[in-house]
């Protein structure tokens, strides 16, 4: 009993060896990775991820493509016929800080934050994709002649871009809504994907 | 938190609760200088406007924290009735009021704009000076504007000739 046991044991195992063998997957026919395609393949999600705040319009609103500053999460041209003026601060006697100071008021609900201001025509985003907004941003001609890194401080630590994530509340006393990312995963994002070497997916 | 102002050229210091308090309600409640009105709340319709270091400011949704040290100027300020500013002086030439709730806001924005643009046209007119006046006193403010700007050049001349 025992011999007839181990018998079949071994045809079995013999069997599953050849199986195993021969119709088993191979390595060969796994997908080899470069280091360059993870590489870009975490730029692209990086990439992503900024736009999804970068193409919010509590971003686009101040990036309009006219010299009219938006307002809401409706983009409404800013009330009371507000423009951009000379200096992208509205106009002589009546201009940005006549009413936005350096923080959000809680009482009125104007918003606030340090540098209130129109971003330069150059700098308009309104009602471009993804890629032609990366493509502005990264171009020294239209983001006012900042470097990679200069870009990268702008979009990870000036204050009035992360005014973003404390938009306080309106004139109802309800809050605005945030941008679709956290303000950590953004900022990690950004610098991911310039630490990959900023690289802007093909159109 | 305190905070020390100068108002109308008097040096105040107020003793605050919460600093995010309408430098409005500081000016009219507790300094007592009622000139300066509210009207929305939010920024909108300008009749709270005074003046912040020289620049037009919404009262309402200035917090107080924000003036200390600064020199602010409300319609009490601007001129006195014996000797009106050029703005008070072409308002009353004019006869601009209706029922006069905004019109200190409107002066305080005409002061402002006249100190960035001594002789505006319709259009800087237009641009920078949007309050709102529920009476429509529109017509006549604009006329006093102008009025304004023709006082303030000819004080200009004669203090020039005087000196």
């Amino acid at each position: 009993m025992k011999t007839r046991t181990l018998y079949t044991f071994c045809v079995l195992l013999l069997v599953g060896i050849v199986f195993a063998a021969t119709k088993g997957p191979l390595t060969t026919t796994y997908l080899h990775i470069s280091e360059t395609d993870q590489s870009e393949e975490a730029s692209d999600i990086a990439f992503d991820k900024m736009m999804d705040v970068l193409t919010h319009q509590r971003c686009v609103n101040c990036h309009p493509n006219d010299h009219i500053p938006k307002q809401g999460d409706d983009s409404h041209p800013h009330y009371f016929d507000v423009v951009r003026g000379d200096a992208n601060l509205g106009y002589q006697a009546t201009n940005c800080n006549t009413c936005h100071q350096s923080q959000n008021n809680p009482y009125s609900g104007v918003p606030g934050a340090p540098e209130w201001s129109l971003a330069p025509h150059s700098m308009r985003w309104e009602g471009l994709n993804r890629i032609e907004i990366a493509e502005s941003m990264m171009d020294p001609k239209r983001n006012g002649g900042r470097t990679p890194e200069e870009t990268l401080h702008h979009l990870t630590e000036h204050e009035l871009v992360l005014w973003a994530w404390e938009p306080g509340v309106n004139a109802d006393g309800i809050p605005r809504e945030l941008p679709p990312v956290s303000k950590e995963e953004y900022i990690k994002a950004v610098k991911t994907w310039f630490k990959e070497g900023h690289r802007i997916p093909t159109k | 938190m305190k905070i020390s102002m100068h108002v109308n050229d008097k040096l105040h210091s107020v003793d605050i609760y919460d600093e995010n308090t309408p430098l409005l309600w500081v000016v009219r409640d507790i300094l007592d200088l009622k000139g300066t009105k509210f009207g929305c709340g939010k920024a909108a319709c300008g009749a709270c406007t005074l003046l912040v270091d020289g620049e037009a400011v919404r009262s309402c949704s200035y917090a107080v924290k924000f003036a200390n040290g600064k020199h602010i100027t409300t319609i009490e300020g601007l001129g006195t009735k014996e000797d009106p500013h050029p703005v008070q002086q072409a308002w009353i030439e004019e006869v601009v009021p209706q029922c006069g709730y905004c019109q200190p806001g409107f002066m305080m924005a005409t002061a402002a704009l006249l100190n960035k643009v001594p002789n505006p046209t319709d259009d800087d007119i237009d641009k920078n000076i949007i309050n709102v006046c529920r009476c429509g006193t529109y017509y006549r403010m604009r006329k006093a504007i102008h009025r304004a700007a023709e006082l303030n050049a000819s004080e200009a001349s004669s203090t020039t000739q005087n000196s």
